[in-house]
């Protein structure tokens, strides 16, 4: 039962005993951050101090921490030990504003590499596996996080970094990877270019194993990426704020990512009014950080929309395991009042027939009335000659996202390539409507 | 006996028709016939070539969405009511037909009707009892 589990003393802990480490660990880290200005002021605000917490439900209690926080006070005004002890500064891809900017201490590298080894592990890789990274090495946490992780575990790193797909494959063919690790999109793009190159994308590389994060994907996505591929599709969570990749990570049985509740509290709030809600509710999730030296956030807002599942997992792991994110609410999408995440789209997409997950969301503004189109990439499958059949099929999408979003979306069918391969983060939304 | 042709998404901007006569004139492929239906926002056109597989893989190459059909060319003396008695035997047998465009021979004086059918072999049967002239694809190639 405890194979596939990196750090089963930790992992597999009885709750009772998990909740005492997280209190003392809480317990330490708010006194760590008390000296930092920006807790200072927020306990004061709150009229709260550290001792005031004497168990987890007390939690509720703390202020919360954002974006807006670590904005303010840029670059490292949010750091908890002097800079000597800082030893790698990272930061976030910064799409939405001012980057935000995290360091890590030499502790915190070697915990992070730990917390990569595990959701690693549980998804089958091991000492005899190849890695190839295909997330940009740079600032983005990524593309190091699961390098460290591998190289802990003992696997061969292949740190090839982004783009180029036509090199990427033939690395990838060459140096007999099998473990791949990059976006969910661009796993799609690999294979669709082995298939334009004439080969069969389920056996051409020696892939058994993917991991791929970095953006929201729908079980489509990744029936899709399995079959194409011939691999295991893992999920895996984290945000540069908190850590990087190793927030959380999707055991073989794949029934939501294991969050590495030793490390990371986690607690499920309604967004609007910042209550928390009862276990197994939909919400915005929200991480406390009680291990980590260089920045350890309390209540950070992750902006990500899940739900928490506390039953007891096949793979022997006693770690809370989150569902796949619908996306940040960042990127939702609210038209006619009504919320669309791209995810839920992609899903209808997927539902069809044939139909492939190139697409595109354009938001516009007729006027006062919001509408949205979605442009789908036409494809032999659903390319028919008799125009009474290529409609049809137009009005039967069409009719299936107004069921299953309700919202009456247009869909636009566009030629192959019409648009941009992602060689990182997809984006799929096109919002006029603000220009 | 029935006519391969090679249908292509267009997505409805300027120079992508352009663009697929480019491709194939590049090939030495021949466009024999075309028919063209489109929406504001797409167009399915639809071709009879002298090399229907170099047209497939080379427009395929391009980055066009392609698909080969079968469809039935039936000629019919270039007068007046030449059309209207072929589709009087099809109206009377009430086959369906899904789409139609025709073209002139250049020295025969006939005319060419290429027909697309849901049910394209009931459709020759009927047109062949009725002594109707199908042409074949190589004779349709090389006109």
């Amino acid at each position: 039962m405890n194979h596939n589990i990196w750090d089963p003393l930790h992992e597999c802990l009885e709750r009772k005993d998990l909740e005492r480490l997280q209190l003392e660990r809480l317990r330490s880290t708010l006194e760590r951050v008390a000296k930092v200005p920006c807790y200072k002021d927020k306990f004061a605000a709150s009229g709260i101090s550290p001792g005031d917490i004497h168990s987890l439900d007390d939690m509720a209690k703390l202020p919360f921490t954002t974006k807006e926080d670590l904005r303010q006070n840029y670059p490292y005004g949010m750091f908890a030990v002097p800079m000597r002890d800082v030893v790698r500064i990272h930061s976030s891809s910064g799409t939405t504003g001012k980057p935000t900017v995290v360091g890590y201490s030499r502790k915190d590298l070697d915990d992070w590499s730990g917390l990569v080894a595990r959701f690693m592990t549980a998804a089958g890789v091991l000492p005899d596996d190849i890695v190839h990274i295909a997330f940009g090495y740079g600032l983005f946490t990524g593309a190091f996080g699961l390098h460290y992780g591998a190289e802990l575990i003992g696997s061969a790193v292949i740190p090839m970094s982004g783009g180029n797909t036509e090199r990427q494959i033939m690395i990838l063919k060459d140096y007999e990877a099998t473990a791949l690790v990059c976006t969910p999109s661009y796993a799609l793009t690999l294979a669709d270019r082995i298939e334009k190159m004439g080969h069969d994308a389920r056996t051409y590389l020696s892939l058994k194993v993917g991991l791929f994060g970095g953006e929201p994907w729908s079980e489509g996505l990744r029936r899709e990426i399995e079959e194409r591929l011939n691999i295991v599709a893992t999920d895996n969570y984290g945000l540069s704020e908190i850590v990087g990749p190793g927030v959380a990570g999707e055991c073989l049985c794949k029934k939501g990512m294991h969050i590495f509740e030793d490390h990371f509290i986690p607690e499920i709030i309604d967004p609007d009014t910042g209550k928390v809600l009862p276990h197994g509710e939909k919400g915005e999730l929200v991480l406390t950080n009680i291990v980590q030296e260089a920045i350890p956030l309390i209540r950070y807002r992750t902006r990500d929309i899940t739900r928490l599942n506390y039953d007891k997992c096949d793979c022997g792991r006693t770690m809370v395991r989150m569902e796949k994110t619908m996306g940040r609410s960042d990127d939702m999408l609210i038209i006619k009042g009504v919320n669309v995440f791209p995810t839920q789209i992609e899903e209808v997409l997927f539902q069809v027939e044939g139909c492939e997950p190139h697409y595109q969301l354009i938001v516009e503004r007729e006027g006062t009335l919001d509408t949205l189109e979605v442009q789908v990439e036409v494809n032999e499958n659903i390319f028919f000659d008799e125009m009474r059949k290529q409609r049809a099929f137009v009005e039967m999408l069409e009719k299936r996202l107004a069921t299953n979003i309700g919202l009456h979306a247009k869909i636009k069918l566009v030629e192959p390539s019409a648009m941009p391969r992602h060689e990182g983060k997809a984006n799929r939304i096109i919002d006029k409507r603000n220009k | 006996m029935k006519v391969e042709q090679i249908s292509i998404f267009i997505e409805n901007k300027s120079g992508r028709l352009a663009e697929v006569a480019r491709v194939l004139g590049e090939k030495g492929v021949n466009i024999r016939a075309l028919s063209l239906a489109d929406t504001s926002d797409f167009g399915i056109l639809r071709l009879l070539v002298d090399n229907t597989d170099i047209a497939q893989t080379t427009l395929k190459e391009n980055g066009f969405t392609v698909n080969k059909t079968e469809v039935v060319a039936v000629e019919v003396p270039d007068e007046p009511g030449g059309l209207c008695n072929i589709l009087q035997v099809l109206d009377d047998a009430q086959v369906n037909v899904e789409y139609m465009y025709a073209f002139v021979e250049r020295n025969a004086g006939n005319a060419v009707i290429i027909f697309r059918f849901d049910e394209v072999d009931n459709a020759i049967a009927v047109l062949n009892g009725k002594g109707v002239s199908i042409l074949s694809g190589e004779k349709l190639y090389s006109l």
